[in-house]
This record gives structure tokens, sequence and C-alpha cells, in this order.
């Protein structure tokens, strides 16, 4: 599923793109959660992988670029502040947050065919 | 070639700035994203735990002329009471402040020892010593 399309469902904005191109990626995997160490236990390529979290803080970005994840969607509208816009920057990460809840998003995704 | 870097104790404003850079040296030595993955996680995780749990200490990274990974966390107290607990996942000690940060999740250890090819822990109250050892 292309990002842009998700971006669409989720009714995201983009806080943080170097890239425009990263919407044209395809993403195959969702990662949900506020627990760090939970994403850390992931196996998949983190390419393909979006992680989903309520958590905007520096360690959502350091869990992203340990497993090579280039994008990071935070719920209820989260904002990074601008140490973390900054940090987002130089590591390449992309930042988008939507209004809706974890719960809502979870689901959107899982209808659009996006999987664990 | 071996790297070691220190880590004070609740320097939460630096986390992952040393798994960051032993991810950048394993890149440009060559290897996997894969094998470079399992090596970063469980630096990270060693790294979050000595700022979240210890007196602080030093991470080193070894890389020998096989292409042989170490990475050795040592620190200086205070020990982890129950090693057979700490093992458990799920289990935590984790204070609020760690929990805050999206830690605490009794997953640390067990994430470290999945990621590596051999893991070895031991723990007293002077400190806790930690080796991993990461081979295709």
């Amino acid at each position: 599923m292309k990002l842009a399309q998700i971006k669409a469902e989720l009714q995201a904005e983009a806080v943080q793109m170097n890239d425009p191109h990263i919407l044209e990626q395809d993403f195959k995997h969702v990662f949900a959660s506020d627990l760090m160490s939970d994403a850390l236990a992931m196996i998949h390529e983190g390419e393909h992988v979006l992680f989903l979290t309520g958590l905007a803080n520096v360690q959502t970005l350091r869990t992203a670029e340990m497993l090579d994840i280039p994008v990071i969607i935070y719920v209820r509208n989260k904002q990074p502040d601008a140490k973390m816009m900054e940090m987002a920057d130089e590591l390449g990460i992309s930042i988008f947050n939507t209004h809706l809840t974890m719960f809502e998003a979870c689901g959107i995704l899982y209808g659009m065919g996006l999987r664990p | 070639m071996k790297i070691c870097y220190e880590v004070q104790k609740d320097d939460y404003d630096s986390a992952g700035r040393v798994s960051s850079q032993i991810k950048k040296t394993l890149k440009q030595m060559g290897f996997g994203p894969q094998m470079i993955k399992r090596v970063a996680v469980s630096s990270y995780e060693s790294e979050i735990n000595l700022i979240i749990h210890s007196l602080g200490g030093t991470l080193c990274l070894e890389v020998d002329d096989e292409g042989i990974i170490t990475l050795a966390c040592d620190d200086v107290g205070p020990g982890i009471p129950n090693l057979d607990l700490a093992m458990q996942p799920g289990y935590s000690t984790a204070s609020k402040k760690a929990r805050e940060f999206g830690f605490g999740a009794g997953m640390g250890l067990v994430n470290m020892k999945r990621m590596s090819s051999a893991f070895d822990i031991a723990s007293s109250g002077e400190g806790t010593h930690i080796r991993m050892v990461f081979h295709d």
C-alpha cells in the first residue's frame, strides 16, 4: 500500500518529510505501540514498516532509526518538538500525524490490508 | 577493532546516541542490514538499561579479524537482584520516568538475548556484565 493512500485514509498531515518520494513507497506492515522494547522485538525489514505510536518523544525516533523504519505516524495529533524535528531531518525519518486515536488508525490500516 | 563508550546514569537526553554511532560504524565496515539491526537493537537496549537502571557504565563494540561482533555492556552497580525474573518477558522494575520515555516493557534483556548468537550475563552488587556475540 502506497504511503500517499495511507496518509489520505488516516487523514494524516506531513509534519516532517525530506523527500516527497516517500509517499510513493509501499508499506506492508504496521507496528503500533507506545512501548519501545516491543517495537524493538520486530523482525520485519524496516523499510516496509510503519511505526504508529501515541508517544511523541526522541526515543520513538531512535527506535525507528535502529530498526531502519522510515516513517512514524503519531496518533491523536501529537506534535514533535523542535529537537525531534531536527533529529528526524538528520536521520531521514518522515513524520506524520493524525487526529485519529490509535484504535481507529489501527482499524483503518488493518482494513486496508496492512498486517502486523 | 574495539571502541568503548561511556554511558551516564539518568542521561535520558543522550539515550540512543551511542547506539546510533555503533550502527554507523558497522555500516561503514560493510555489514549487512540484518546483522546491523540485530546489533543496533541490542546496543540500544543495553544503552537504555545503563541509563535507567545502572549507576553508569560502558558499552564496547569489538569486531575481530573474522568479522565476529561482540558487544560488552558493563556497569558499576547496583546489580540485578533476581536474574531469572529479569530475564522473564514482561518483568520490569523500571521507574515511572523510564516508562514515560516508552521503556519498562520488560523486554530489554529478552530482546538482547534473542538478537544475539551468544548471550552471557552476570550480576552482583558491584555491577552487571553482559556479553553478546553476533555472527551469521
